[in-house]
């Protein structure tokens, strides 16, 4: 089952990316090469095998909630193309 | 021999002696890079004066540090407080950081000299530096030739003598590969061993930094300056690190060493395969006890990791949105055409494909079919080298199928193209530490043998290192560049 510009350009929606309609064709080719190389690894009966997320026991990181030393707002905000009174600044939205 | 063509703890131990100064060196690095760098192309960005004025501090008042003094450089993707950091993306063509990468403050600290900034595939997504925004890094042996990659302008510029040492990152092998190509050794250390804090992410659950340099007993020194637990890496591993350069003698008597017969066949040129052969010849020849094991996932390992990476790399890349920092479509007039547009304009093409990948795979209808079955066939990799870990100390591989290919060899051929990884990658995936050392030449190509070993036991693992370097002198070769015979 292929997959078609039509959904690519759809998965670019979601993904948030402007694509031309070459680009749209160029990557459902590709994805459609990867994807039918991946579905090799379906041959494998993995029903009882635990999905491994992290190779080492993820737990929650905690610490005292003491303050440390950070960049500063201004710091921060110096690498944005668009600050408003210590803001970033966007298009307006509503 | 020129002051370019040392090891650190040679240098090291001129500088001690008050035979070079810090300022010394650097000028001879500084001109070494005016030299060569027209051919090689490896930074993106150089930082003279800074590392003139580091230099002049050490000089003006000596500490007495391992790396004191010493010229390195680092990949593009690790953050510099205050200079440009692009990860070979014109996403972040003009980014400036406000901090340290924690390895970065590291090696700050060391009062080593910061030369400058290194290119790399796009955010690390290839093998071969082809998808950096900027520019292709030739290989110093063979200009025609990748010096591979992620960590393409890394390699290159400590083969070229541009630098001492370089760090890397490494995903899927972005560090062994390229080190394999050049003649270098390269390590990626145990998953959690070195913080990823400022290190921009790829895949976040496969990334490591590490360390590339010209000989193991650089390797470990470097490895102790950044080795260590950081409270700003969430994934950071709470374990005492040992001096891993103190006492590594190369004795390899009794190591028992295994060799997987999935990454000798098929996958792999004979050539490489058949000079990892000798190596491990010598290797018994020296005392080890050298069998021949299986590792039955090895060829799900890639497949897998296609999903796994690009799932991951997806969700990393979803912060760069053209707001809070990054390029930005300033003509957009609403929210989403500022983010599609900046996104599209930002991207190359590869990181556009593994976005698009990884959100496919991320989707309720592909979630099972796909990333959850990877993340299990993850496990049945991990497992497997678990198994043989039981029963050897180390695993000897190739480090990658061939030696370094031509630019533009693979162009319209993607899955060709990263075949490359394929002995590197289930390395990753089983979060292993993982060294390259230089075995040997193929038509004038330096070639990689991939040592393998348990976690957090890279001290065992630069000790077989060493045992092979100090039997054999690959490392010593240095390729032939601008003025040199």
């Amino acid at each position: 089952m292929a997959l078609t510009s039509k959904e690519v350009e759809h998965l670019a929606i979601l993904s948030r990316l402007a694509l031309t309609d070459e680009e749209k064709a160029l990557f459902a080719g590709q994805m459609n090469d990867i994807l039918e190389f991946a579905d090799k690894f379906n041959q494998l009966d993995t029903d009882n095998v635990e999905p491994m997320v992290y190779v080492l026991p993820a737990n929650n990181v905690f610490r005292e909630d003491e303050v440390i030393p950070g960049p500063t707002r201004d710091e921060l905000l110096t690498n944005a193309s668009a600050v408003e009174e210590g803001y970033f600044k966007v298009p307006k939205i509503l | 021999m020129q002051l370019y063509d040392l090891t650190i703890h040679e240098l090291t131990a001129l500088i001690k002696e008050r035979k070079v100064s810090a300022h010394e060196l650097t000028r001879a690095y500084l001109q070494r890079i005016d030299e060569v760098e027209e051919q090689v192309g490896a930074f993106i960005t150089r930082t003279d004066e800074l590392a003139l004025q580091q230099a002049g501090d050490f000089d003006n008042n000596p500490v007495d540090k391992p790396l004191a003094g010493i010229p390195y450089g680092l990949k593009d993707n690790i953050c510099t407080s205050g200079i440009r950091t692009t990860g070979a993306s014109k996403m972040l063509e003009d980014f400036v950081p406000v901090y340290n990468a924690r390895v970065a403050a590291c090696l700050e600290d060391q009062q080593g000299i910061l030369l400058g900034k290194l290119n790399l595939d796009e955010f690390g997504m290839g093998c071969s530096t082809e998808t950096s925004a900027f520019q292709t890094t030739s290989n110093p042996w063979d200009l025609q030739r990748v010096a591979g990659g992620s960590s393409g302008g890394s390699a290159a510029a400590v083969a070229a003598g541009e630098v001492a040492y370089s760090l890397g990152t490494d995903t899927g092998g972005s560090i062994r590969q390229p080190a394999a190509y050049c003649g270098l050794v390269g390590l990626k250390p145990t998953y959690g061993l070195v913080s990823r804090f400022g290190a921009i992410a790829n895949s976040s659950s496969l990334d490591q930094v590490g360390v590339i340099t010209r000989d193991v007993k650089d390797c470990a020194l470097v490895l102790s300056a950044i080795a260590g637990y950081d409270s700003q890496d969430g994934t950071s591993a709470k374990i005492n690190i040992p001096d891993y350069f103190a006492d590594l003698s190369g004795d390899i008597k009794g190591l028992k060493i295994a060799y997987p017969r999935e990454y000798f066949r098929n996958s792999t040129d004979t050539a490489v395969a058949r000079q990892v052969k000798r190596a491990l010849h010598a290797y018994e020849q020296m005392g080890a006890i050298v069998e021949e094991v299986s590792l039955p996932h090895s060829e799900y390992a890639l497949p897998a990791y296609y999903i796994i990476s690009r799932a991951e790399a997806s969700t990393n890349m979803a912060r760069f949105d053209g707001v809070q920092f990054g390029l930005r479509d300033v003509k957009a007039d609403n929210i989403v055409d500022l983010y599609a547009n900046s996104r599209a304009a930002g991207f190359g093409a590869e990181v556009k494909l593994r976005i698009l990948l990884g959100s496919y795979v991320l989707s309720s209808d592909c979630y099972e079919t796909y990333y959850l079955k990877a993340m299990k066939v993850r496990r049945l990799i991990h497992d497997d080298f678990t198994r043989i870990f039981e029963n050897y100390d180390i695993i000897v591989t190739p480090t990658t199928p061939t030696t370094a290919f031509c630019r533009d060899e693979y162009r319209g051929n993607l899955l060709s193209l990263y075949r490359n990884d394929i002995l590197t990658v289930p390395v990753n995936m089983a979060g292993l530490p993982g060294i390259s050392v230089p075995c040997g030449f193929i038509d004038g190509l330096p070639a990689g043998m991939q040592l393998i070993g348990k976690p957090f036991q890279e001290k065992m693992l630069l000790n077989a290192a060493l045992a092979f370097e100090q039997a054999h002198d690959y490392y010593k070769a240095r390729p032939a560049l601008g003025g040199d015979k």
